[in-house]
């Protein structure tokens, strides 16, 4: 710098230039909550929520992607929440850390940075064709299942570390084994945190669209089987937008999945504030 | 007699218990592996059959009749993601810095959680905000079709700023006190303090972060396809459109068969190639700092 500034000066500058860009991000965010719900808003309404789709989203609600969506979520958590508690309790409680751990923590961490649509392009060519179960809730949910299996391991592993070393040893003093340890104190204990994890994979697979459009397909009927095609709320408001099929339906259906999403983050937020509190 | 078999029999569950979570365990790694061997069954063969050289420096992409450049598309996500990390890393960076050093633990607390909300927005809400707002304002305010590389950028720019913030503030957050007690008693300013002391310390954390942001943008998929263009042409300049690795497998994916969908599981492949490059500089990074 050419221009010599004393350090306090410096800093008084750097520090309003670093608050600027700091509230410039916030707006950003209030921005794009508030615009989308004040168009949305105003377009919800109990039909739109319990009315299906009518002229492929001219007319009509959302009903179906709403059920599509949360069908979809639920077995995919069914099928992916089973492993990664498993891993978790396999990374903390049953091994010391090595080159296993480290193989197992590597898979997880590369598999959180694939992007869905190469998710998408595997559920497409192994569910949907290669093992025929079509473009259905099967391939969907297997395929999510994947993509949030790293979300629920993390917190998991994290929630099971915060579990004090003083309530296994106290097990182990009574007798108990290391099963009994971990599923009737440690799991306890841990729940709060491990279902931070869960209600965190409901946030994201309520905003996927790469990987579901190909593997759950767009059918705007309701789902009767596994084996039916489905579509959320996201891959709807992705068609109604894309398609230009109608404006309005698309901002009500983007302030449902933001309002959604709100509530999920300030669900984990709260619950989280609670567990961490619990044993710090 | 009787107390040793129920011994034993819980030796055995117990055996059992472990093996069971070993494999769960093993989930994770073993998908991993079972996406790239369909990825890479399904894209090779056709890499082979054509060659690696006219994929990745051909221009031409006509998949119907045998012409698979991808070269408009690996400069179109280079672009897009260099454009991303200079719209994200700033504003990301300024964030962490500001509300580890300059803000109370009380903002901290509130503004850290909402940035990270950005993070929960669904990529195709990103999309359509761009469509109604930023593609009309960079058509009228700088001019060319509005759908551009300029336009991609800023909303991939602000999609990765969470990723950014808030792995820079826990790198921040993670060093010891004594750091900052020590230069700020040595008579620093919190900025000379941050500058000199704070950030090269926290180095390997914050490189980290920047290409964790740097892999999302350029796996980002839906929120590209709505914004870029997506014409397979190569851009002359940052208003004109432009075709990403992710939206040229997502544009043309739903109809495509034969040869032309194996070109666009090739496209998978280069892009499974640059994330898992990207994913393993990262991990060792982060793994540095750790250390």
């Amino acid at each position: 710098m050419s221009l010599r500034l004393s350090p306090r000066k410096e800093q008084a500058i750097v520090r309003r230039l670093l608050f600027g860009l700091t509230a410039l991000s916030l707006f950003i965010l209030a921005f794009i909550i508030f615009f989308i719900l004040r168009h949305g808003l105003p377009v919800i309404s109990w039909k739109f929520l319990t009315q299906n789709p009518i002229e492929t989203g001219k007319e009509g609600g959302i009903f179906s992607t709403i059920i599509g969506t949360i069908v979809l979520i639920i077995l995919a958590l069914v099928i992916a929440t089973p492993l990664g508690v498993g891993t978790a309790i396999f990374l903390t409680e049953y091994t010391v850390e090595g080159s296993l751990t480290r193989i197992i923590r590597f898979g997880s961490e590369c598999l959180a940075g694939i992007p869905s649509i190469i998710f998408g392009l595997f559920g497409f060519i192994l569910f949907v064709t290669k093992l025929k179960f079509g473009w259905s809730i099967l391939s969907g949910s297997l395929t999510l299942a994947f993509m949030v299996l790293p979300t629920i391991i993390r917190t998991s592993e994290e929630a099971i570390k915060f579990v004090p070393q003083a309530y296994r040893e106290v097990s182990f003093s009574l007798g108990g084994t290391k099963w009994q340890t971990v599923s009737r104190v440690v799991l306890p204990s841990a729940l709060p945190g491990i279902s931070t994890g869960v209600i965190l994979s409901i946030g994201r697979s309520i905003g996927e669209t790469a990987a579901v459009i190909f593997t759950a397909g767009s059918a705007l009927r309701l789902p009767t089987s596994l084996f039916s095609s489905t579509r959320t709320m996201s891959v709807h408001f992705y068609i109604l937008a894309r398609e230009g099929i109608s404006l309005s339906k698309a901002y009500g259906t983007a302030a449902v999945l933001i309002i959604s999403i709100l509530l999920i983050n300030v669900i984990t937020y709260y619950l989280m504030n609670r567990f961490l509190r619990k044993y710090t | 007699m009787g107390n040793r078999t129920t011994m034993k029999g819980t030796e055995s569950k117990e055996k059992l218990i472990r093996l069971f979570l070993l494999a769960t365990a093993l989930s994770a790694i073993s998908i991993l592996a079972l996406i790239s061997v369909f990825i890479f069954t399904e894209g090779l063969p056709i890499m082979f059959r054509h060659g690696f050289k006219k994929f990745l420096f051909s221009l031409d992409w006509y998949p119907t009749e045998g012409h698979f450049g991808l070269l408009p598309m690996i400069i179109g996500s280079l672009m897009v993601t260099v454009g991303a990390m200079i719209i994200g890393v700033p504003l990301g960076l300024a964030g962490a810095i500001y509300l580890t050093q300059f803000s109370s633990k009380k903002v901290r607390m509130v503004v850290k959680p909402m940035i990270e909300l950005l993070a929960g927005i669904p990529s195709v809400v990103y999309g359509f905000i761009g469509v109604v707002i930023l593609v009309p304002f960079v058509r009228e305010n700088f001019g060319g079709p509005g759908f551009s590389v300029l336009t991609a950028s800023i909303i991939l720019g602000i999609m990765i700023l969470p990723t950014i913030l808030s792995i820079s503030i826990d790198s921040l957050m993670a060093l010891p006190p004594a750091y900052r007690e020590g230069s700020i008693a040595l008579g620093a300013t919190e900025w000379q303090t941050t500058r000199m002391v704070l950030l090269p310390a926290a180095r390997s954390g914050i490189i980290a972060s920047i290409i964790l942001g740097m892999g999302r943008a350029v796996g980002e998929t839906m929120a590209v396809i709505m914004i870029a263009g997506n014409a397979t042409s190569l851009p002359r300049t940052i208003l004109d459109p432009v075709r990403t690795l992710t939206s040229n497998i997502a544009l043309e994916m739903g109809y495509a068969s034969g040869e032309h969908r194996q070109a666009l599981f090739a496209t998978g492949v280069i892009l499974f190639i640059i994330i898992m490059v990207l994913n393993t500089v990262a991990n060792l990074t982060s793994r540095k700092m750790s250390r």
